[in-house]
């Protein structure tokens, strides 16, 4: 035999990848053919170099490409005419389409350089970069199949697209000022649609901007009557807003470290949250927070308004309250008239709404907090033992909802999707639903929900006609962790340290702050916040002050609760807790949160946005630097109390204990009670390992003292996937895979 | 009150208290039916039944009686019937005062002639203690559906009107007040009341009314949903046109429930075609039963089944069926 037959697994397709290989073999001087086939890309080659070939397919692959494995074999290799791209192969090639990825520095270079034909071009892309995922309207992933589709290449393109050695080869929405897409401002005075947007930027205007994924609303990120218009028109209180910049601008704004540089330069270009920097930007920007979400111009559009702009911009979702993202030219009008003065439109239509991501890094690694442009549809490999799970649909939570199918030992952990409760998020999740199966091939056996059975995602669920697996809450928080950790299916039980808002318990009542001792197949309950009403159900989650007035009356504080509160309608909420009207019982580690949080008054009545209360109090928190002992919890038979923890913060607010310190005595409590008893149960030998799950730990400070807490000891948590309900549906897929496979056996 | 098993006390009790308010001439087991409207060629019969457990039984507004008469004679009214005759089961728990039951038979039978229905046959049986919880009724009704009258959910259609004839919500939030002691600031009043005369104006005023439904348990939400999915459209309301009492909106503010899915006991949904609405609401209006009667939304060409709420600031909330009791969902 004269050659090999390499095979190439990854994400491999529609990445610039043959090309690759066909530049690769030249160099080497080798002959044969490559391929698309549904396994990824095939190599046959023969000549000299064949062992530094492969190396180098691993070593050198394209930005935007994952190489998981290169399995190569002896065999004849036809060789008589060079090497050649040859076509796809088989049923389900070509399937493949990669998340969006951020402007490559080459086209960069082409955009600003006066010489080249696409200076100045808001839509240059390559195979190395562009649109993708939100361009696409079917499978496979043609320009056919995008909304390129109505611009013809011109020759020049053309081109480009059709030689192999050039960036553009087979680059799907390859474009260029005579052939692509174009971009105008309206109302427009006829002068440049970038330098007027710029302008009407400077002088504090509000500008709707057509994006990748969606509509951003911008303004000038350093002027406050800017930002408090955009505030007021949106009516958007007191939730932060994002903000985009270069690099040097969100240098000059924000600490960045080295790691956080290369997030932000990620091809994901995700937003992420910074510490604030040297200069200020105006407090409304994000009141009461210390940390700004930055990202960095993510399309040649951004990159060339940024530079006509020079400054950060405002840069937050174009929606009304509630609702996602516009995404078309006339539903943009129709709905952000009364927010913007002016809109940046262009005529390549966006297929599919993608928010931008949120991420941060902690000193633990990067924690993803909203995944979904640039992240999705990137999958993930499923740990040991799943490699033939089933395929299965899961359908996550009601508020962060996010789909995921797994399959063959892959995830598909879709998008973020928000509210479910809003008919327009609604839609896309039943779009989604449809849209994930087709691209990713599946054909659910079984489908996974939460136990909650008022969730739409749970109803849904139930309409399928499969069989329904439902998960605790908890238990698929805790089965996510293990998953994106590769935990393997039988590598034992784990003790999960969930610090979550809240979710159904098998008992019927909400849990919420759990020590679960378990594996993918279940789970026991072994520790838990000492439970307290939510007086008024969601309403609990929406006025921190609910919480604190529980938490004082069961520490036995009623009097102070009566002095603290008075002004709210406490005697009515107490009579509802003894009448049993709406007012369920939880342990709830969330609302623990919101309770202190109301008790160092930093949210007076109803919180403006979800999390503000725990957000502020990170914040608070992360001023106070110094070691402090944390405030005490009694634990009794598995029952985690925090009545002394109220009693020990009356006495800090008599002695007047500065605010910070307390919200540092506070996290630090809760970081060490808990992490008291997930130590327990590993040095006992009940657990190999412990796995931090749920909302709370988006909350970088409590992250880092729990892992710190725990240090001499394994500790899984969450750098991939969401800690929040966005990773939920992974988790439950898991669980149903794993149960699943206790049947078949 | 004593157990009783046909002895003298349950017959001083049965005439006592209940033949006498109800059926002073009867003499047969049997009510025996005769009206004009039955003549009428093409008139058919509507007979419907409920069974009423209040706790409390007397509450502000109303009592069990009140409620077990209203509700049948508006689940008549709402099929388009003209409501003429009930009948009334008692079943009573061992020790329930007398007076309580006098009360109960008295609003019962002012209610039935508010109504102009006639209470013309019942039962009564008294159980131990603890069987029962005081008292519960049972009514069964008979009344006239006119000729070519045809109300039916699948009537509606993408452009019909959907309106209420009142506030919402009052007899839920009045029975959660008088149940759980609370200090309320304002005592709120069950909107208990009978419907039967404000649906003949109704049709009368507006004959291609498509259909109505009676929103007891479950809420003017859960009504929405029920003609949405049984007509196969959407339905899109209002939140800023729902009406709405302050007390009951500061109540349910407080005790986070949804006034979409509180109990009526005197509330409907009409169904109208579009150039009826007008006419339809003038003439709830004209009548103590309606006065307050708003269009709260219209049906919309959409997903089959599916009622979404336009909110304060032009989002569209999906108004579901409940599955299970209200619990909280935020994670
Ligand atoms: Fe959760
Ligand atoms: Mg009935
Ligand atoms: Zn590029
Ligand atoms: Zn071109």
């Amino acid at each position: 035999m004269n050659g090999r037959r390499i095979r190439v697994r990854g994400q491999v397709q529609g990445v610039g990848f043959r090309p690759f290989v066909w530049q690769l073999a030249r160099r080497f001087g080798l002959k044969g053919t490559v391929l698309n086939d549904p396994e990824g890309v095939l190599v046959f080659a023969s000549g000299e170099d064949l062992e530094q070939f492969e190396a180098a397919i691993a070593a050198e692959a394209p930005p935007l490409a994952r190489v998981d494995a290169v399995e190569s074999e002896p065999c004849d290799v036809r060789a008589d005419d060079g090497f050649e791209i040859v076509a796809s192969e088989g049923a389900g090639a070509e399937t493949r389409v990669t998340p969006d990825a951020a402007t490559c520095q080459d086209c960069l270079c082409e955009i600003n350089d006066v010489n080249d034909r696409r200076y100045g071009y808001a839509f240059a892309n390559c195979t190395h970069c562009g649109p993708r995922f939100t361009i696409l309207k079917a499978l496979p992933y043609d320009r056919d199949q995008t909304t390129m589709a109505p611009f013809d290449m011109c020759s020049a393109c053309r081109e480009e697209y059709g030689d192999p050695g050039d960036r553009r080869f087979h680059a799907q929405p390859v474009a260029c000022p005579d052939c692509g897409p174009r971009v105008w401002i309206e109302p427009s005075s006829g002068g440049d649609a970038i330098v007027e947007a710029a302008a009407r930027l400077r002088l504090g205007e509000v500008l709707a901007i057509k994006g990748l994924g969606g509509f951003h609303l911008a303004v000038d990120a350093c002027n406050a009557d800017a930002v408090a218009l955009l505030r007021d028109r949106k009516r958007r209180p007191g939730k932060p807003f994002a903000l985009m910049g270069t690099l040097e601008v969100v240098c000059r704004y924000a600490s960045v470290s080295k790691t956080e540089r290369v997030l932000l330069q990620d091809v994901a270009a995700p937003i992420v949250l910074l510490r604030k920097g040297e200069e200020a930007l105006p407090e409304g920007v994000a009141p009461g927070q210390a940390s700004l979400g930055w990202m960095l111009p993510y399309t040649p559009l951004h990159h060339l308004l940024l530079q006509a702009f020079e400054g950060p911009l405002v840069m937050t979702s174009g929606n009304l309250s509630g609702e996602p993202q516009v995404i078309g030219n006339a539903e943009a009008i129709e709905k952000l008239e009364n927010f913007a003065d002016a809109f940046v439109m262009h005529d390549r239509d966006i297929a599919r709404r993608l928010d931008d991501s949120v991420e941060r890094i902690t000193p633990h690694g990067p924690m993803v907090l909203r995944r979904a442009r640039g992240r999705v549809p990137g999958t993930l490999p499923l740990p040991e033992g799943f490699e033939n799970a089933p395929h299965i649909a899961a359908y996550g939570g009601q508020m962060k909802a996010a789909i995921c199918l797994i399959k063959n030992g892959q995830a598909l952990l879709g998008h973020h999707l928000g509210e479910l409760d809003e008919a327009l998020t609604w839609d896309a999740f039943v779009q989604a639903d449809a849209d994930y199966a087709d691209l990713f091939d599946h054909h659910p056996e079984a489908v996974a929900c939460d136990l909650h059975p008022d969730f739409s995602a749970t109803k849904h669920s139930y309409s399928k006609g499969l069989p329904v697996e439902t998960v605790q809450h908890h238990h698929a928080h805790l089965a996510a962790c293990l998953g994106e950790n590769g935990w393997p299916l039988e590598g034992g039980k784990v003790a999960g340290i969930i610090l979550d808002g809240l979710g159904l318990g098998p008992d019927g009542t909400v849990w919420g702050g759990e020590v679960l001792l378990g594996d993918y197949r279940g789970f026991e309950r072994t520790h838990w916040l000492r439970q307290a009403p939510l007086p008024g159900g969601d309403m609990a989650q929406r006025d921190p002050w609910r919480n604190l007035l529980m938490r004082l009356d069961q520490a036995g504080m009623a009097d102070l609760a009566d002095q603290f509160l008075g002004v709210c309608p406490v005697d009515l909420l107490r009579q509802s807790v003894t009448a049993g009207v709406n007012a369920p019982m939880s342990s709830s580690a969330g609302r623990l949160f919101d309770a202190f949080a109301a008790a160092l008054e930093l949210v007076a009545g109803a919180q403006s946005f979800e999390g503000e209360a725990a957000m502020r109090l990170e914040a608070l928190a992360l001023e106070w630097e110094a070691d402090v002992e944390g405030y005490p919890f009694d634990v009794r038979d598995g029952e985690i109390d925090p009545a002394p923890l109220f009693r020990a913060w009356l006495q800090d607010r008599e002695s007047g204990v500065e605010a910070a310190k307390m919200a540092r005595r506070f996290h630090v409590g809760i970081a060490s009670v808990f992490g008291r008893c997930a130590r327990e149960l590993v040095e006992s030998g009940r657990a190999k390992a412990i796995a931090l799950s749920g909302g709370c730990f988006q909350n970088a400070l409590l992250l880092d003292l729990v892992a710190r807490e725990l240090q001499d000891l394994p500790v899984l948590i969450h750098t991939k996937t969401p800690a929040n309900d966005g990773g939920l549906a992974l988790g439950q897929a898991l669980v149903a895979a794993a149960r699943w496979d206790g049947r078949r056996a | 009150l004593a157990h009783g098993g046909g002895g003298k006390a349950m017959r001083d009790l049965i005439e006592g208290v209940f033949t006498s308010a109800f059926v002073p001439d009867a003499m047969e087991d049997q009510a025996r039916l005769m009206d004009a409207a039955l003549q009428e060629p093409g008139a058919r019969l509507a007979f419907t039944t409920d069974s009423f457990v209040v706790d409390p039984v007397e509450f502000p507004g109303g009592d069990i009686g009140k409620i077990a008469v209203c509700g049948t004679v508006n689940d008549l009214a709402v099929g388009g019937a003209r409501p003429l005759w009930l009948s009334a089961a008692f079943i009573i728990e061992e020790g329930t005062e007398v007076a309580l039951l006098k009360r109960i038979v008295m609003s019962m039978k002012q209610e039935a002639d508010k109504a102009g229905v006639r209470i013309v046959t019942g039962d009564t049986k008294v159980v131990g203690r603890g069987m029962a919880d005081k008292v519960f009724v049972t009514t069964s009704g008979v009344g006239v559906i006119a000729p070519g009258c045809d109300l039916s959910a699948g009537r509606v259609r993408v452009g019909d009107v959907a309106i209420v004839n009142g506030v919402l919500g009052d007899h839920g939030a009045a029975i959660l007040a008088a149940r759980g002691d609370m200090a309320l600031s304002a005592e709120i009043q069950s909107d208990c009341q009978g419907l039967g005369h404000l649906m003949q104006a109704v049709m009368h005023a507006a004959p291609g009314v498509r259909a109505a439904r009676d929103a007891t348990r479950g809420g003017v939400a859960s009504v929405l949903n029920e003609v949405a999915e049984t007509a196969g459209v959407s339905i899109e309301i209002e939140e800023t046109a729902l009406p709405l009492r302050s007390e009951v909106k500061g109540m349910c503010e407080i005790l986070g429930l949804d006034p979409l899915y509180l109990a009526n006991e005197g509330t409907l949904v009409v169904f109208v075609p579009e150039d009826e609405a007008d006419a339809a609401l003038a003439a709830m209006r004209a009548m103590p039963e309606g006065r307050e009667a708003t269009v709260i939304g219209r049906v919309v060409d959409g997903m089959a089944g599916r009622v979404t709420m336009r909110t304060l600031f032009g989002g569209a909330r999906i108004v579901d069926m409940l599955v299970g009791e209200q619990l909280p969902r935020i994670c």
